[in-house]
């Protein structure tokens, strides 16, 4: 147990000291993360928006699929990923395979689910809220969906922090399609795992707490963005 | 939020991908873990970068993974020690040319309890035996890597078969060495790990070498630059240069004097040309 107390002096040194090859793998950590989250709201957003609003047969088993999603993990989209991205697999040609690329490709398959998800309920939601106006207004569905998002920018912010936090904090996807490969594709998550395997308890514990506090700045700077956006709208 | 940005966003992050690895002088080696987690490539790639100017990054699993990543040519160069899987790697076509590159040993690692008593035997299949019939809890590999093959062919030489108590004293992790190590720490269980491994390992708690220096645990690695008809996109020059440095006078040197606390980790034995 005395692992937790120097884990603490560890990591307030590993800062202190400004560890180059810490700095390096909380950037790629980030860099990944964030484009993932960024990619996974690009496709999952326009998918939940439509969900929320539309009415088709078979909706009820899309949400049910739509859901189940949220809980795929992450060692499977790793190892689906390898498999397309392989030298030996469909997409093998691309060389992607040990890139930060087909890192944030596995995360943005892993999370686009929870946000599409996430924010069809949102949305749906704000919809009930506001349907009997948009019908007032005659609006499109295009415009519909457009409104509602805007609206309900602030609630999908959330929605996009818990992507982002279900992708910086996974291991699985990331160490088989990155690999770990030092100063190449060694994240916050996989070097937590090396460390782990190399009975460094203290030093993987102290990266621990440094993703800690990097997630606590992820979702410091959006509340701050909130707040000062001084908003009417609905949240 | 339309196709086009999305098919625009994914354009780009390609574009930024094929970039970072246009730099041709790059290699990949799929490794086993002992020589990557006991950090003797952290001591070689470095001379071996100021030597050729050769990039290495190194993908580090268990020799079973290293060899299907290898065969599926996610890799120029395979660095593992199962020396009959990588003679089948090599007689199937995927690799050129199998090189002895060093050896150490393989260690049995037991509580200082020593609850069934191996102690400085030097037998390992007695001490094995010994450990079956007290039950006294032994955390395998379980992974098909080759320390795992390695254990397995020795509890076969001893005519026990472990898997029959699955679960019950012989537990099977499913992980790589480190994490089995932890795992046989933290219920009491005697851990075959290799040398490397046990002096570099961080979590000995009060765990020491019970049983060493028989002949049979010898470990053999050995290196392969794979086949580039196989693979056509393999960085095969750089492979075979990387292979040839790592047995020739100046790698074998390095890989000598590469030592944890004054000890030598790795013992060079190529063959001399």
């Amino acid at each position: 147990m005395q692992s937790i107390g120097e884990a603490f002096s560890v990591a307030l040194h590993l800062v202190a000291t400004g560890d180059a090859d810490l700095f390096e793998i909380v950037l790629l950590s980030l860099h990944v993360s964030l484009s993932a989250t960024l990619l996974a709201g690009l496709l999952g957003l326009p998918v939940g928006a439509l969900v929320a609003v539309a009415r088709f047969p078979g909706r009820g088993a899309l949400l049910v699929v739509m859901n189940a999603l949220m809980g795929l993990p992450p060692v499977v989209v790793g190892l689906l990923v390898y498999l397309y991205l392989s030298r030996s697999g469909p997409l093998g040609f691309l060389g992607l395979l040990y890139t930060p690329t087909a890192m944030i490709i596995a995360q943005t398959i892993l999370i686009a689910p929870i946000i599409a998800a996430l924010s069809r309920q949102v949305l749906e939601d704000l919809h009930a809220e506001y349907a009997e106006q948009f019908r007032s207004l005659c609006l499109s569905r295009r415009q519909t969906v457009l409104a509602l998002l805007w609206d309900g920018r602030y609630s999908l912010l959330t929605v996009g922090l818990a992507g982002f936090g279900r992708a910086v904090a996974e291991v699985g996807a990331v160490i088989i399609v990155g690999g770990n490969i030092d100063h190449l594709t060694r994240v916050m998550t996989t070097a937590i795992a090396l460390e782990t395997s190399k009975g460094n308890l203290a030093l993987a514990l102290a990266l621990g707490l440094l993703l800690l506090v990097i997630a606590l700045g992820v979702n410091a700077a959006v509340q701050t963005l909130r707040m000062s956006a001084r908003r009417q709208a609905y949240v | 939020m339309n196709l086009q940005s999305i098919f625009g966003a994914s354009a780009i992050a390609l574009t930024f991908a094929t970039g970072a690895l246009a730099a041709d002088q790059t290699i990949l080696v799929q490794s086993t873990t002992s020589t990557a987690n006991s950090g003797l490539y952290d001591h070689l790639l470095p001379l071996f970068h100021d030597t050729t100017g050769i990039q290495v990054n190194v993908v580090a699993v268990g020799t079973g993974q290293a060899i299907k990543n290898a065969q599926n040519c996610d890799g120029d160069v395979l660095l593992v020690h199962a020396k009959t899987a990588e003679e089948a790697f090599v007689d199937a076509g995927y690799g050129t040319l199998r090189t002895d590159l060093m050896y150490n040993d393989f260690v049995i690692v037991g509580p200082a309890t020593d609850p069934a008593d191996i102690g400085g035997m030097a037998d390992v299949q007695a001490a094995l035996s010994k450990i079956a019939a007290t039950g006294g809890g032994f955390a395998s590999r379980g992974d098909d890597s080759g320390t795992h093959k390695k254990e397995l062919a020795l509890w076969a030489e001893a005519g026990i078969d472990p898997t029959s108590a699955s679960g019950d004293w012989y537990r099977e992790t499913g992980s790589g060495m480190g994490a089995t190590l932890n795992a046989g720490i933290g219920m009491g269980a005697y851990v075959m790990t290799d040398r490397a491994t046990w002096i570099s390992f961080g979590n000995k708690q009060d765990y020491v070498i019970q049983v060493e220096g028989d002949d049979a645990l010898f470990n053999q690695y050995g290196v392969i630059p794979v086949n580039s008809a196989k693979c056509p996109s393999a960085n095969i020059d750089a492979a075979r240069i990387f292979a040839d440095w790592l047995t020739s006078p100046a790698g074998q040197e390095a890989i000598a004097s590469y030592r944890i606390d004054g000890q030598q980790l790795f013992f060079p034995n190529a063959p001399k040309s």
